[in-house]
C-alpha cells in the first residue's frame, strides 16, 4: 500500500439493493423469480404498456418494515412514492417508481466487528423501489436488446451514512447487512447474480480535517472481494492525485474487475436532473402500529444475539459463533446437529472444518436457502456420538465421513459393515505392539539410547496394523508402559 | 313519419331491443350507415371497428333471443375516446406516435362497457393524449362541430361529443382532465359527466395526467349519461386511486324535480368579456331551477383565478413523466438512431408528437427541475388545496353549484391555435371542479345568436353524483335545448 495514504483518511459510504425474495413483483402479479428465459415474466404493466397501472404488493412494505426493525430504523408511518425520471431502454416506462423526500425507513444502524473493535454505522434511509431490465448487448449484432424479467422486482435500497473508513470497514459491513437480510428472508444476497448490488461513494480527507473530500460513486462490483479491491484502489487514486498537486472530480467510476482499476464513466450520466415528484397513480403509505407490531414480533433471532448466545450457551469461542452465524441456515444446521447429539464443539469443528469446505467446494451457499447439506444434520450428530462413545477414533471418523458423503446410510451401519469399530481390547493390541517392536529392534534400541522421536514411528507402524482401528489413547499409554520397562 | 333509428335515445334504443322490434344488428348497421354517411364532414372516428361491432351485435341478438339475461347496455352501439385502451383494436391517442398500437388489453372500462353488452362501434377522435380544448391537436385531422363544421367541438373528447350530436353513436365514452368532457359536451349541445375522481377506473386509459384524469360517459339525455356511468363506475382493484364505495342506482336519483335543491351561483365564474348570450343562458337556466322549487343563492370560490395557471403547472408536470414511456424501444413508430441512443429517442419524440404535446411535456419538465420544483409544482399543489378548501367551504351550504361552462361558445377552427394561453383560458370555469377532483355534469341550456349550443355546468361535492344528475334531470325535464339537433351535413342522407 501506498505510504502517502496514512497522511489520508478515506471516508466511505454503501449504497446497496438488495431484490427482494417476493414471490410476485412489486406492481404487478408477474413472478419475481430469477432465471427465466428472456421476458417470460412480464405483462402489460412491468413493460409499461400505454395506460396501465401500478397495484402496490403489500409484502413489499412487510419486506421493508422487517429490514428497518432489525436495523433499528424510525419507520415512517407515512411514507409515500415517487417518480425518478430518465431515459433508459431497460426503464420502461421513462421514470422508475422509488421514494424520495418520503422513505419507509430512516436512521438505524449496523454494529462491524473489524480488527477485535466494534464500530457503529450509521444508516441515511432505507427505501423500496421497481428494479429496472436488463439491456443485453452484442448477442444481437450491433443491436442490442432488453430483457424485462427483471423490471419491476422489488428492492430495498439501503444508504449507509458515510462512516466506513477501509476496504476491510466496507467489508465488514456488508457482509454484516447480507448476513441480515439473508436472516429475515427478504433477499437471498447474491452479488454474481445481482440480487445483492453495492455501490460505494468514496472520498479521502487529511487525517483529522473534518470537511469531506470530493465524492467519487464507485459501480460494477459484484462481489465483496470487488468492493474492497475497488475502495482499496479508489483510495490510493485519490490518495495519489491530490498529493501530486492533481484536483479530483465529482464522478461515477466503473470497477473493471479484470484490470483491477476504475474508470470514469462519461461525466453527462452524474449530470441527471431526475425530477422527482410524488407518484399520483400511488397513494401514500400508511401504516398502523399494529402492522409494524406483528412485524416485530415476528422477527427471528437476528445474528448478534444469535452469536451472543453461542458463546452463553454452547460455550463456543467468539470466532466459531461468528461464522457459525454467518448464515442462518448454517447456524440452523448446527442447532440441528447439537440438539441431537449435546457436543456443541465438536460439532462446530466439524461444521468449520469439513461441512464448509464442501459447501464452497460444492457451491451450495450460492443457494437463498442451503437444503442440499453435504450430510443430514442428524447422521454429523450421530458420526460425533460414535467418537464420543468410544467406537470409533476422530480419525476413522474421517473415513467414515467420506463414505457419509456418497451414502445414505447412518455412519453406524458404515462403521459395522466395514468393520470400523474401534479396537479398544488391550490384549490385542499388546499383540500388534509385541508385533511392531519385534519387527524393528534397531529402532527400539536407538530409542532407548534417546531418540524419543521415535514414538510416532511405533504409533504409526501399531495404527497401520490395525487398520487405524486401535484406539489412539490406549495404543500410547501400552507403548510407553513397553519401551519404557 | 317513423324516427330513423340513429335518432333514437340510448334509452329509447334500449327499450326497442328489449321489446323486440329492433335488433342490435339494426341499430348497429344503422350506426354504421350514419357514421359512413356523415363522419367525412365532421370526423368524429379515427377508427371505425365495423367487423367487431357486427359480431358483437349478432352475439348479442343471439343471447337476446335465447333469453340469456341481457346486460343494462346490451346491444347498443357506443363510441370510446381513442385514448382508451381496447384489446384488438388500435389505440392512437390521436398521435402519429402510436399509429400502429394494437394493445393487448382492454381498459377496466372497456371491460365494463363489454361486460354490460354494448357494442364498441369505435375509436373517437381527440386531441392528441387528451391535451387540447378544440381537438385540433389530432394527427388524424380536426372533428369539425356539427353545429357548424366551421367550429370546433370543444376538446379534448371532441369525438365524443360529435358522434353523440351527430346520432352515429347512442352514447359515448370520453376522459376529462381539465374540462375535456364539459367543454365538448357544452359546445357540441349534448349532455357529459365527469365524475368524482376515484369513482371510474383509469386502468387502461393512456395517461395524460393522473392526479385528474377521469372517464365519463356522453349522451343525448341525462339519463342517457346516468345508465353509463352505472356501468363504468366502482372499484378497481387494478387503479390503487380508485376508491372502494358502492356504486348507487344513478337512474332511481333521477326525481325530474328541483325541490328543495339548494343551488350555489359562484360571483368569480361570470367575468368581463364573458359571451353575453352564454351568461343569460346560464342566468335563465338559474330562473329555470328556481322555478322548479330549488333555491339559489350566490357563493364566492375565491381561489377560482388561480386554477388556470395550477392546472397547466400540474397536469404539465406529470404529463411529462407521464409520456417518458414513448421512446420508441417497445412499441409506438420508432424513429432511426443517427447518432447514437440520445438520437433515437431524439428522432422518435420530435416526428412522433405533435406540437402541443411538447410545448406541455417542455413546460411540466421545466415545472419539475432542480431550482425551480419548490416555485412552480410544490407551489401549485398549495394552491390546489387552497382551490379545493372553497369548495370544501360552499358545499356546507349549497348541494350543487351552478356555472357556466366556457366564457363563450364554440370558436372557429384556427381561431386560437396561434395563441396558446387563449386556448387555455377556454378552460377557466372547468379548471377548478377538476383540480378539486369533484362530480360536474354539463346538460344544454340554449343557443347563442349564431345558433351555437351553450351548456349548463353543475358541480357536486365530492361522491354527489346523484345530486348533480338529479338537478340536471329535473333541468331538462323542463326544457328543450337537449331535443335541439344540428343542420345535415352537406350531402349527406338523412
Ligand atoms: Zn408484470
Amino acid at each position: 500500500m501506498n505510504p502517502d495514504l496514512d497522511r489520508y483518511e478515506g471516508v466511505i459510504g454503501l449504497e446497496v439493493h438488495a431484490e427482494m425474495l417476493t414471490a410476485s413483483k412489486i406492481f404487478c402479479g408477474c413472478s419475481a423469480a430469477f432465471g427465466a428465459p428472456p421476458n417470460d415474466n412480464t405483462c402489460p404493466v412491468c413493460l409499461g404498456m400505454p395506460g396501465v397501472l401500478p397495484v402496490l404488493n403489500r409484502r413489499v412494505v412487510e419486506f421493508a418494515v422487517r429490514a428497518g426493525l432489525a436495523i433499528d430504523c424510525r419507520i415512517a408511518r407515512r411514507n409515500r412514492w415517487a417518480r425518478k425520471n430518465y431515459f433508459y431502454p431497460d426503464l420502461c416506462k421513462g421514470y422508475q417508481i422509488s421514494q424520495f423526500e418520503l422513505p419507509i425507513c430512516e436512521g438505524g444502524y449496523l454494529d462491524i466487528h473489524v480488527d477485535e473493535t466494534t464500530k457503529r454505522v450509521h444508516l441515511t434511509r432505507i427505501h423500496m423501489e421497481e428494479d429496472t431490465g436488463k439491456n443485453i448487448h452484442d448477442a444481437h449484432g450491433d443491436s442490442s436488446l432488453v430483457d424485462f424479467n427483471r423490471s419491476g422486482v422489488p428492492l430495498l435500497e439501503i444508504v449507509s451514512e458515510p462512516e466506513m473508513s477501509s476496504p476491510a470497514e466496507a467489508g465488514a459491513y456488508l457482509r454484516k447487512l447480507r448476513t441480515l437480510v439473508q436472516y429475515l428472508g427478504i433477499c437471498d444476497g447474491n452479488m454474481e447474480e445481482g440480487s445483492f448490488r453495492c455501490d460505494a461513494n468514496v472520498s479521502v480527507r487529511l487525517r483529522g480535517a473534518t470537511e469531506l473530500g470530493v465524492k467519487v460513486e464507485v459501480k460494477n462490483m459484484n462481489s465483496f472481494r470487488a468492493v474492497e479491491k475497488a475502495i482499496a484502489f479508489e483510495l490510493e487514486r485519490q490518495a495519489d492525485t491530490l498529493d501530486d498537486g492533481g484536483h479530483l472530480v465529482q464522478e461515477t467510476r466503473l470497477w473493471d474487475a479484470d484490470r483491477e482499476e476504475t474508470r470514469s464513466m462519461r461525466s453527462k450520466e452524474s449530470a441527471h436532473d431526475y425530477r422527482y415528484f410524488p407518484d399520483p397513480d400511488l397513494p401514500p403509505i400508511i401504516l398502523s402500529e399494529d402492522f409494524i407490531e406483528t412485524i416485530r414480533r415476528a422477527l427471528p433471532e437476528l445474528p448478534d444475539a444469535r452469536r451472543e448466545r453461542f458463546v452463553s450457551a454452547f460455550g463456543l469461542p467468539a470466532y466459531d459463533a461468528e461464522v457459525l452465524t454467518s448464515r442462518r441456515d448454517l447456524a440452523e444446521y448446527f442447532e440441528a446437529v447439537v440438539a441431537a447429539h449435546g457436543n456443541a464443539k465438536a460439532a462446530s469443528n466439524w461444521i468449520m472444518g469439513d461441512i464448509i469446505r464442501l459447501i464452497h467446494e460444492r457451491k451450495l451457499d450460492d443457494a437463498p436457502i442451503i437444503t442440499d447439506w453435504p450430510v443430514p444434520a442428524a447422521n454429523l450428530a450421530a458420526l460425533i456420538a460414535l467418537i464420543d462413545e468410544g467406537t470409533i477414533s476422530g480419525k476413522i471418523a474421517k473415513t467414515v465421513f467420506e463414505e457419509m458423503l456418497t451414502s445414505d446410510e447412518s455412519p453406524r451401519a458404515i462403521v459395522e459393515r466395514k468393520g470400523l469399530v474401534q479396537m479398544s481390547d488391550e490384549s490385542a493390541i499388546q499383540a500388534v505392539i509385541d508385533e511392531v517392536l519385534a519387527a524393528s529392534p534397531d529402532k527400539v534400541a536407538e530409542y532407548r539410547g534417546g531418540k524419543e522421536k521415535l514414538q510416532g514411528f511405533f504409533v504409526g507402524q501399531v495404527m497401520k496394523a490395525t487398520g487405524g482401528k486401535a484406539n489412539p489413547p490406549l495404543v500410547n499409554k501400552l507403548l510407553m508402559a513397553k519401551l519404557k520397562a | 313519419m317513423t324516427t330513423p333509428l340513429h335518432d333514437l335515445t340510448l334509452a329509447e334504443a334500449s327499450a326497442r331491443l328489449r321489446d323486440g322490434s329492433v335488433s342490435s344488428e339494426d341499430l348497429t348497421e344503422a350506426a354504421l350507415a350514419r357514421i359512413a354517411a356523415t363522419d367525412e364532414t365532421w370526423h368524429s372516428f379515427i377508427t371505425v371497428s365495423a367487423d367487431e361491432a357486427r359480431a358483437t351485435a349478432r352475439a348479442i341478438d343471439a343471447q337476446r333471443q335465447s333469453g340469456a339475461a341481457a346486460g343494462v347496455l346490451a346491444g347498443i352501439p357506443i363510441a370510446v375516446k381513442d385514448v382508451i385502451a381496447t384489446a384488438g383494436i388500435r389505440t392512437t391517442a390521436a398521435s402519429k406516435l402510436l399509429e400502429d398500437f394494437v394493445p393487448p388489453y382492454d381498459a377496466t372500462v372497456t371491460t365494463r362497457l363489454k361486460n354490460a353488452g354494448a357494442v364498441i362501434i369505435g375509436k373517437a377522435n381527440c386531441d392528441e393524449f387528451a391535451m387540447g380544448s378544440s381537438n385540433e391537436n389530432s394527427a388524424y385531422g380536426p372533428t369539425r362541430n356539427p353545429w357548424d363544421p366551421t367550429r370546433v367541438p370543444g376538446g379534448s373528447s371532441g369525438g365524443s361529443a360529435t358522434a353523440i350530436a351527430g346520432r352515429q353513436a347512442y352514447g359515448s365514452l370520453g376522459t376529462d382532465t381539465g374540462g375535456s368532457i364539459r367543454l365538448p359536451a357544452a359546445y357540441c349541445g349534448v349532455v357529459g359527466m365527469k365524475p368524482t375522481y376515484g369513482r371510474v377506473s383509469r386502468y387502461g386509459v393512456i395517461a395524460y395526467a393522473s392526479s385528474l384524469d377521469q372517464v365519463g360517459p356522453f349522451g343525448r339525455t341525462v339519463e342517457d349519461c346516468a345508465r353509463m356511468l352505472g356501468v363504468i363506475a366502482g372499484h378497481d382493484p387494478r387503479d390503487s386511486t380508485s376508491v372502494d364505495r358502492p356504486v348507487p342506482d344513478y337512474h332511481a336519483a333521477l326525481g325530474g324535480d328541483a325541490a328543495g335543491l339548494r343551488i350555489g351561483v359562484p360571483k368569480e365564474y361570470f367575468i368581463d368579456g364573458m359571451q353575453p348570450a352564454v351568461e343569460g343562458a346560464v342566468r335563465a337556466a338559474l330562473d329555470t331551477l328556481g322555478g322548479l322549487g330549488a333555491t339559489t343563492s350566490d357563493v364566492s370560490l375565491p381561489h377560482t383565478s388561480y386554477a388556470v395557471a395550477c392546472y397547466y403547472i400540474l397536469a404539465t408536470a406529470e404529463a411529462s413523466s407521464n409520456l417518458g414511456r414513448y421512446d420508441g424501444i417497445r412499441y409506438g413508430a420508432r424513429q432511426a438512431a443517427d447518432d447514437g441512443l440520445a438520437s433515437l429517442y431524439r428522432n422518435t419524440r420530435a416526428l412522433g408528437f405533435g406540437p402541443e404535446v411538447k410545448r406541455r411535456i417542455m413546460l411540466g419538465t421545466y415545472a419539475l427541475s432542480a431550482g425551480y420544483y419548490d416555485a412552480y409544482y410544490l407551489k401549485a399543489q398549495k394552491v390546489r388545496t387552497l382551490i379545493r378548501q372553497d369548495f370544501d367551504r360552499v358545499f356546507a351550504d349549497v348541494d350543487v353549484l351552478a356555472t357556466p361552462v366556457a366564457p363563450t361558445t364554440a370558436f372557429r377552427l384556427a381561431e386560437k391555435t396561434s395563441d396558446p394561453l387563449a386556448m387555455y383560458l377556454v378552460d377557466v370555469f372547468t379548471n377548478p371542479a377538476s383540480l378539486a377532483g369533484l362530480p360536474a355534469i354539463v346538460v344544454p341550456c340554449g343557443r347563442d345568436e349564431a345558433g351555437m349550443p351553450i351548456g349548463l355546468q353543475l358541480i357536486g361535492p365530492p361522491f354527489g353524483e346523484e345530486l348533480v344528475l338529479r338537478a340536471a334531470h329535473a333541468f331538462e325535464q323542463a326544457t328543450s335545448w337537449h331535443r335541439e339537433r344540428p343542420p345535415e351535413p352537406a350531402g349527406a342522407a338523412a
